[in-house]
């Protein structure tokens, strides 16, 4: 009967095709056939409009090497999403934790709540109340100074601090909840084992709780420095003369001069760094894993 | 293999598309391209319009000159009227993207300012291919809250006194020609481009931020966190008269970038008629009080429509005093290269403030 059933399940993927038909035709059409079209542009040295000469070309992409500036954009992006990943790490982290393991019915469900509000709310709309909190005379400014009894002075706006915090903010609920699904599935007979066995509180985290949710982790730092490296939105919006990044390179290519060519080709180039990142990075972290 | 496969699929994407538009058009239509918010879809002007002609106004919008050269060029037939900066004029005639205009037809014309409408950005060889609309300039706007008298010299920009208060446009062509005009040059022909770098280098420490829209200028000045910056006359009077806002524009003893706008026909328009009818009604003098008194605008390429203005009024005096027109420099077509060149100039000065 098992040996049946362990067949049945090997020669199921023809039954299973009209299931999967949906999925695959939606990724074909709605992804594969805009980037497939998107490589293309990034060979030509011109977008294929009425009356406009092209040809192909390898120059968007030597565009990236011969000129200093891309490289130094795509370090400054990368650094940026790599801070933005450790400060949700270190603010998601014991969030998490607390929710899976600590608070319990009702209260577990509140603080859920407000851990994934920021996700009901439009990004732009997120960003502009940045804008309004860290300006000088801002929110943040006139309440700080309202209590303190000396005066400071707090101007976070244009800087690069305000383009960390916008972030950490948007992207923070990704940890939060990988975390919290690898934290939740950990047995806590495993951690009363550890203690009765004389490990400290310390040592069972090392050895125990940060071990067994390292895939949470692990996806969440993915899921969060992918987006962040190519972020635009915040960096422009909060950044002021500061906010120059890759990303912000690229949406100029394809909104300001309609360079569409250097627009794709500086965004592959994007995907294959964070490709190859990511992939450098698979090993190591299955190893602490 | 992809590559027919795409095309193909473009091809019949355009043509189902113009099939439509085809169709919608049947209806003495004219589609203008402009702008949003410039005068052209002003509601009360439309109507004014149509209720004039009988013919029915369809307003469609772009957000920046290439936007709109891509659009008239995949969109062959479908605009009748497209608003161009004189200086993409010569761009869109020589891409046969535009036709030449017959202005015996439009009663208006012959009230347009004789170096306007003699243009040899809207001229080729004895044809008419753009009717100027409006103009206005790229100056200097300050918060009138941060100075006792207004300032007179671009140098202004580099008081340290103003340092992390000041704004420019985040705009490549607009920040080159303004450090052209800081360092003593021609806009239309810096031979010294170390001079505009190393002007701009120096004021990237004063500045607070970059602006793109009218609305983040506002807001700069609403919440008093700028002194001064570069803005657009037509913006600048907005802001005063429309927003209440304390906001003056300045135009500096070194000079301002001024621009010409100006209407064309599309070549393969349907309704040449309408379109020549349309761009006759936002060149008359009644059409262009109304919209200076209700929303506020750029100057009047038409000197009757000027003059139909109160004897006070900034597009009036300021603007139409000979002293002003001595000092501004109009803006000339800039060359792909140039423009490639400028943006990487641009780019390089906003990565190196890092």
């Amino acid at each position: 009967m098992a040996d049946q059933l362990a067949i049945g399940s090997r020669r199921g993927l023809r039954p299973a095709l009209p299931l999967l038909l949906p999925a695959y035709l939606w990724l074909t059409v709605a992804i594969f056939l805009p980037l497939s079209a998107m490589v293309f542009f990034s060979f030509m040295t011109d977008l294929p409009l009425a009356g406009k000469e092209w040809a192909f070309t390898l120059g968007n992409y030597a565009a990236f090497f011969s000129q200093g500036l891309y490289s130094t954009l795509l370090l400054a992006s990368l650094r940026l999403g790599l801070e933005v990943t450790l400060w949700c790490v270190v603010i998601g982290y014991p969030a998490a934790y607390v929710l899976a393991k600590v608070l319990k019915g009702r209260s577990r469900e509140a603080i859920f709540l407000l851990v994934i509000l920021p996700f009901w709310s439009n990004g732009l709309v997120r960003i502009f109340s940045w804008a309004m909190v860290l300006r000088e005379g801002g929110i943040l400014d006139t309440a700080l100074n309202a209590v303190l009894p000396f005066k400071i002075n707090i101007d976070l706006m244009y800087s690069y601090p305000a383009v960390i915090i916008g972030l950490v903010h948007s992207y923070v609920p990704y940890m939060v909840l990988t975390c919290y699904l690898t934290l939740q599935a950990i047995d806590d007979s495993l951690i009363e084992a550890g203690r009765s066995l004389g490990a400290s509180r310390l040592q069972v985290l090392k050895r125990v709780i940060i071990p067994l949710s390292m895939p949470g982790l692990i996806a969440g730092a993915a899921l969060i420095f992918v987006p962040v490296v190519g972020s635009f939105m915040e960096p422009r919006i909060l950044g002021g003369r500061t906010g120059t990044f890759y990303g912000t390179v690229i949406e100029d290519q394809f909104v300001a001069v309609f360079n569409w060519p250097l627009g794709a080709a500086l965004s592959f180039i994007l995907l294959a760094v964070v490709l190859i990142i990511l992939a450098l990075a698979a090993p190591v972290l299955r190893r602490a894993g | 293999m992809r590559m027919p496969r795409l095309t193909a699929l473009l091809t019949a994407t355009a043509v189902f598309v113009s099939a439509i538009t085809l169709a919608a058009q049947a209806a003495e239509e004219v589609h203008v391209l402009n702008w949003k918010g410039y005068g052209a879809d002003e509601p009360w002007a439309v109507a004014n319009f149509e209720k004039a002609t009988g013919y029915k106004v369809v307003n469609d919008f772009f957000n920046s000159e290439q936007e709109m050269l891509t659009r008239i060029r995949t969109n062959p037939g479908l605009y009748d009227v497209v608003m161009i900066n004189a200086a993409f004029n010569d761009q869109a005639m020589a891409g046969k993207l535009i036709q030449p205009i017959d202005v015996s037809k439009l009663s208006n014309y012959a009230d347009i300012a004789k170096d306007k409408a003699g243009s040899p950005m809207l001229n080729h060889d004895g044809k008419v291919y753009g009717v100027p609309w409006v103009w206005g300039l790229t100056a200097l706007a300050i918060n009138e809250k941060s100075f006792d008298k207004p300032p007179t010299s671009i140098a202004e920009m580099w008081d340290p006194a103003h340092k992390g208060r000041v704004i420019i446009r985040d705009d490549a062509v607009e920040a080159v020609q303004f450090g052209a005009i800081a360092s003593g040059q021609n806009i239309n022909d810096i031979k010294d481009m170390d001079a505009v770098k190393a002007k701009l280098t120096s004021l990237m420490p004063q500045i607070k931020t970059f602006w793109s829209s009218e609305n983040d200028w506002n807001q700069m000045v609403a919440s008093n966190q700028i002194d001064i910056g570069t803005y657009w006359s037509g913006s600048a009077d907005r802001a005063k008269t429309h927003f209440k806002l304390p906001v003056s524009l300045v135009i500096p003893q070194e000079g301002a970038v001024a621009w010409l706008d100006a209407f064309s026909i599309p070549v393969g328009s349907k309704n040449v008629a309408g379109a020549e009818a349309f761009i006759n009604y936002m060149i008359d003098p009644k059409f262009y009080v109304e919209w200076v008194t209700k929303v506020g605008a750029p100057v009047s390429a038409n000197t009757k429509a000027v003059d139909a203005l109160p004897e006070d009024a900034f597009n009036r005096k300021v603007m139409g005093s000979p002293d002003v027109a001595k000092r501004i420099q109009f803006q000339a077509p800039v060359t792909d290269e140039q423009r490639e060149k400028y943006l990487a100039l641009w780019q390089e000065l906003k990565v190196n403030v890092k």
